[in-house]
């Protein structure tokens, strides 16, 4: 899943300095430009090795302003919020929930990564739950691995059939019973999609 | 709509997410057994939604807040003062949408406009709590000891507390060294090794994603785990023990690791401790080390006859 390794020099002219100072605004952004760029976050991720930028990197990209190599990347992507960054930081940057604003953008403005399966999972789950009011594993599963890699489902047999065998695979389609007023809820946020 | 706050009532509320309905329904079945033996009163929140887990956060934070709000909105109607969330991911959801709603003015306003449109309460007042931290704190070690009825005569079992349970709130237990599990299970008799990785996220959906960093997560996880000699690894999260679990026999052939241990949840373990039977604790869905998992236990456990 690595990329081709990219151009390292960014030039000033690329950057967007505004929206950094726009980003810093929002909740759990507010200590960006505190980060001290001391690479604890990228020592303590466990996804650091596979990510096309550290977590540290990340922070220096955002504050610096440029806005599509953070957006387009497949660091906050991989980012499974474990907040062990965010614990061990010494200067108190809430790098996991940057990492959510970040996707946030990035799914905004369509600047996440095609066809990389993380983002297709995060927009399935949504729809489903956002109609539904509850997520059914199975069909999420069989959903996301159609629309992304259907081969992968071979790949599920195995543990699937023990999971049959023992019980724990529900096939039923689950849901709220006062789903209007969750729908209500929703219809008045919804700004994004 | 109403802010009288409604009768108090005993005992916990319980928010089972949809991972303990299905891949999970061990830990649901556990964790019933469990506070039935210790005679406490455990009931489901009626009506309850998806958490929105990290996905949600993902794509629009103001929808996930509001999922989370609808949830602690009707728990705030039932009477109850906690309510439990057993899955990490739960736990979690709810948590950080109360912090928010505290700590930022603009969700807050957000929030409560929209709940108050959908006709639901407010939702202050109710207690996010983690099983975990419910047995240490509200029921205690020494209760827990006395009522042990099965010594453990097996090896020592490596307690795995995973990401969000413990981080980045740290009620549940410390964030950089848990111990309370450890502290749990040492209390009804079962020793514990000293698991370095007890803290280091197994991938959540990654194993789902990027299949291939996901097993590798939890492979080193298992081999850790095997290193220091544990018999197996006791979990507090759905989503950990099912990566733990079902994919253990792929991470075996694909690194060639002899591994082979039972992925079980900190609730099997305490409810076999003190008494619970092996399908009432949902002991027969485990897939690592399955159909010799009865045997398992009963050759580490010794029935004591005293009352």
């Amino acid at each position: 899943m690595l990329e081709l390794i990219r151009r390292k020099m960014k030039f000033q002219r690329e950057a967007d300095p505004n929206w950094a100072v726009e980003l810093g605004k929002r909740p759990g952004c507010e200590r960006i430009f505190a980060c001290i760029q001391c690479g604890t976050c990228s020592g303590t991720c466990p996804l650091s090795i596979y990510m096309d930028f550290t977590p540290r990197k990340i922070i220096a990209l955002v504050r610096e302003g440029f806005r599509n190599d953070a957006l387009s990347s497949q660091t906050i992507w991989l980012c499974a919020s474990c907040y062990s960054c965010a614990v061990h930081c010494p200067q108190n940057v809430r790098i996991t929930e940057v990492m959510y604003v970040l996707k946030r953008e990035a799914i905004k403005h369509h600047l996440y990564p095609k066809r990389f399966p993380i983002p297709v999972l995060a927009q399935e789950f949504y729809e489903m739950v956002r109609r539904r009011g509850r997520n059914s594993e199975f069909w999420l599963v069989l959903r996301m691995a159609l629309k992304t890699s259907p081969l992968s489902l071979l790949r599920l047999a195995r543990p699937g059939w023990e999971l049959i065998r023992t019980g724990r695979l529900s096939l039923r389609r689950e849901r709220v019973r006062r789903g209007f007023e969750l729908e209500r809820e929703l219809a008045s946020t919804r700004e994004v999609i | 709509m109403s802010h009288d706050a409604p009768p108090r009532r005993r005992g916990y509320l319980y928010f089972p997410g949809c991972s303990l309905k299905a891949t999970g329904v061990a830990y649901e079945e556990s964790l019933q057994e469990l506070f039935r033996l210790l005679e406490i009163s455990l009931e489901e929140l009626e009506d309850w939604n998806c958490c929105g887990a990290t996905a949600y956060m993902s794509i629009d934070e103001g929808a996930a807040f509001l999922l989370s709000a609808r949830n602690l909105s009707l728990a705030r109607r039932t009477g109850f003062r906690d309510l439990l969330a057993p899955c990490s991911a739960c736990y979690l959801a709810l948590k950080k949408t109360q912090d928010y709603v505290q700590r930022h003015p603009t969700v807050r306003e957000e929030i409560t406009g929209s709940l108050r449109r959908a006709g639901l309460e407010e939702l202050d007042s109710i207690r996010v709590r983690h099983p975990l931290e419910v047995l240490y704190h509200d029921v205690g070690l020494e209760r827990l000891r006395e009522r042990v009825v099965r010594r453990w005569r097996g090896g020592p079992l490596a307690c795995y507390y995973g990401c969000q349970a413990v981080r980045p709130y740290d009620e549940v237990d410390v964030p950089y060294n848990p111990t309370r599990m450890d502290e749990l299970l040492e209390a009804v008799g079962v020793p514990t090794v000293d698991f370095a990785l007890k803290t280091k996220c197994c991938g959540g959906s990654l194993t789902g994603t990027i299949h291939e960093v996901g097993l590798r997560l939890n492979y080193i996880l298992l081999k850790e785990a095997a290193r220091k000699g544990a018999e197996a690894i006791v979990t507090i999260c759905p989503l950990c023990q099912f990566n733990l679990d079902a994919y253990q026999a792929e991470i075996r052939r694909s690194a060639r690791e002899p591994v082979d241990l039972p992925i079980l949840y900190f609730t099997q373990v305490l409810g076999w401790a003190l008494g619970g039977e092996f399908k009432a604790l949902g002991l027969h869905r485990a897939i690592s080390g399955g159909p010799f998992l009865k045997r398992w236990f009963t050759a580490r456990a010794e029935v004591e006859t005293y009352v």
